[in-house]
């Protein structure tokens, strides 16, 4: 398998506070991988030096083999890669499917000139536009509520319409910052369930922040923990979860545990 | 029963509404006709045109009732009483205004306090080059000015690549920013452009200084051998309101145009995603420079446009006609009438135009016979009145009390955007 995403030393600070020192990072095609931390660790900041919101202090960022640093946001989504937001993001005076169509925009190929003219280039564009969002939000199940404001949208819906957005430019990559984030055991496994199918019908892959433990070890093919900043354990859900480091990560250290006898050892 | 329910019944179903609505149109351009000094019929004649847009009729019977009125009814009651065409060329000019701020502040969300500065420079392009001034710099031997009046045209497309430019040169150096400080910046720019207009009469002389420009060709009357030879010998003086009148229908027709395009397609809703959420926007692919850049191009050509017509309308142009307080007039339109909506704009600027040209003055001579005529209402002498108050000279306080109970009764305009729906189908 080939590395779609590729982050060698990466590292971020932000003032004396070193947010990510010398993180590496390969993700293969094809699987849904998850970063996971306790909060503040860095996460969503190496989420943001992907999608470019903030340049990185040292370290490249590849994908498919260009380089993504220095690049604009949305000149990352035009490569394929797309995100949702911890804090939901949406457009909220907008309508459900007018979100959808924002999301397509980086696949709009459409001029200035094209829609003052509004000629038959136009009209079919549009038409093509609208049945793509509109199956868009058959995946998540929001077609009944395409016209309604996001704002007026429950929670869950909020959330499921915002990896809709972000399918929405096509993406190859798929960035999610705690999807599963407020939702019940069985909205979240339903989300999960979702997923898995998006990587089989859209050949993507994900990449995941996620808290709801029991989530992550059931999707994930691979974990990557990250602990101030620092990656201190990757691998397979099972072996993550016995990895000393990461226990105490989570757990803190404990004076006559498991985790400091297995230090010793 | 409510009081919603006559109207109601009377306008949402369509037999009914075609007659309510003829009836009214009727009855108030009558009514003009023979009152052609009573403001109160000629507002009546107003909300007649306001009514044809709520009415639900048929699209077709609609378009010819506008046609009607805007087209034949407005320039025949304006050869009656020339002041109600020059009301209707102003309302016209501040609903382009309008249209074009809409753009910016409405849909892209972005708060551009010196809006009038890319009139300015509309007007000046056309002022500039359409009056002797411009052979204040450039030798005669090489160009006599004014140009001709046929250049008015050529200078129409100058007004709008010319408030383009202009709209770019302002909309660079604040990429990065938003909300208040965006506002002062461009409030800043506003000012510039005035002060600029004001001051470029040395070393070089372009703009004159105080004194303004004039006199400014006004646009040819290319049609007037064709009138000739029909038969009709109209002097000028009387051609010009009408001829200006219909220029300006055409020009708030194309930017109504040009705006409900740009607002229904993926370059309004990218406007509005950077209105709602500009990180979000970006994240999902909306090209912030490009975007944001458009908006204001976009914007300030509307202005850049209306600029040239209302300079070769006034024949004279000063700094004084783009204050600060004209960029707040405009804002103030879109406010009233409801950002980001196309018929909230147009709605909004008639009634603050009005409202200036027409209502307050109306009730300044008003109050004035009947102070002169000393008449006693409730044991008051009329005559006693202080000469200060005059309804006129509290323009902008009636304003800023008619926004401020707008914000409070109603923040999302008279007519507010309506978000587009569209049937899906089942599945």
């Amino acid at each position: 398998m080939t590395a779609l995403l590729e982050a060698r030393k990466v590292t971020k600070r932000f003032g004396g506070l070193t947010a990510l020192s010398q993180v590496d990072l390969d993700l293969e095609e094809g699987c849904i991988a998850s970063i996971i931390g306790p909060n503040g660790a860095g996460k969503t900041t190496l989420f943001n030096l992907f999608t470019g919101m903030y340049p990185a202090d040292e370290g490249e960022v590849t994908f498919r083999g260009n380089s993504l640093l220095g690049l604009t946001p949305d000149q990352i989504t035009a490569l394929g890669v797309c995100r949702t937001f911890q804090n939901i993001r949406l457009f909220a005076n907008m309508t459900v499917i007018e979100n959808i169509l924002v999301g397509m925009h980086s696949r709009v190929p459409l001029a200035l000139w094209h829609v003052l003219a509004r000629g038959p280039k136009f009209h079919r564009e549009e038409t093509r536009l609208w049945a793509r969002a509109a199956e868009l939000l058959d995946v998540v199940g929001l077609r009944a509520k395409a016209n309604e404001l996001a704002r007026n949208l429950p929670y869950g819906d909020q959330r499921r319409l915002e990896v809709a957005r972000a399918l929405a430019s096509a993406p190859s990559l798929l960035l999610l910052d705690e999807p599963t984030a407020g939702m019940t055991q069985g909205e979240a496994q339903e989300l999960m369930a979702l997923l898995r199918r998006l990587i089989g019908d859209y050949g993507l892959t994900i990449l995941l922040i996620e808290h709801n433990m029991r989530v992550v070890m059931e999707v994930s093919d691979r974990v990557t923990v990250l602990d101030y900043g620092e990656k201190i354990a990757e691998g397979k859900p099972a072996e993550v979860q016995k990895n000393a480091r990461v226990v105490e990560a989570y757990l803190g250290r404990k004076k006559w545990g498991r985790a400091a006898e297995a230090e010793h050892a | 029963m409510s009081w919603r329910t006559i109207p109601a019944a009377l306008l949402n179903r369509p037999l009914p509404a075609a007659v309510t609505v003829s009836a009214v149109i009727a009855l108030s351009s009558y009514s003009v006709a023979h009152f052609p000094r009573s403001i109160l019929v000629f507002l009546l004649f107003q909300a007649s045109i306001l009514l044809l847009y709520f009415a639900r009729i048929g699209p077709w019977l609609k378009g010819a009732l506008a046609v009607l009125t805007l087209g034949i009814l407005m320039p025949v009651l304006g050869t009656i009483n020339g002041y109600y065409l020059e009301v209707a060329i102003q309302v016209g000019i501040f609903v382009a205004l309008a249209l074009g701020l809409n753009i910016v502040v409405g849909l892209a969300g972005l708060l551009d306090l010196g809006y009038v500065a890319f009139f300015a420079v509309g007007a000046y392009t056309w002022a500039i080059f359409g009056s002797p001034q411009a052979n204040k710099f450039i030798s005669e031997a090489v160009l006599k000015f004014p140009l001709a009046p046929e250049w008015f045209f050529a200078f129409l497309v100058a007004g709008v690549i010319m408030g383009a430019v202009t709209g770019i040169l302002l909309g660079l150096p604040v990429l990065r920013l938003r909300g208040d400080y965006l506002a002062i910046v461009t409030l800043g720019f506003g000012e510039v452009i005035r002060v600029l207009a004001n001051n470029l009469d040395k070393p070089i002389n372009f703009t004159n200084g105080p004194k303004g420009i004039t006199p400014i060709q006004r646009p040819p009357l290319f049609f007037q051998p064709l009138l000739n030879a029909l038969g009709i010998d109209a002097p000028a003086t009387a051609l010009y309101p009408l001829y200006l009148y219909f220029l300006v229908l055409l020009i708030v027709g194309v930017v109504t145009l040009v705006n409900r395009r740009l607002e229904d397609s993926h370059i309004g809703r990218a406007w509005e995603a950077i209105r709602e959420d500009e990180v979000a926007a970006q994240a999902m692919g909306v090209p912030l420079v490009r975007l944001k850049l458009m908006a204001f191009a976009c914007g300030a050509s509307f202005a850049g446009v209306v600029g040239v017509l209302f300079s070769a309308k006034q024949v004279f142009i000063n700094p004084e006609s783009f204050t600060f307080l004209e960029s707040i007039g405009v804002l103030a339109m879109i406010i009233l009438g409801g950002m980001g909506s196309i018929p909230g704009a147009i709605l909004g600027a008639t009634a603050v135009t009005v409202l200036n040209l027409q209502v307050l003055k109306g009730l300044s001579l008003w109050l004035n016979e009947l102070r002169n005529a000393g008449v006693t209402i409730l044991g008051y002498n009329l005559a006693d009145l202080p000469t200060q108050l005059e309804p006129a000279k509290y323009e902008r306080m009636i304003f800023g009390a008619i926004l401020v109970l707008m914000v409070i009764l109603r923040p999302q305009g008279i007519i507010p955007s309506r978000r587009r729906t569209r049937e899906l189908g089942e599945k």
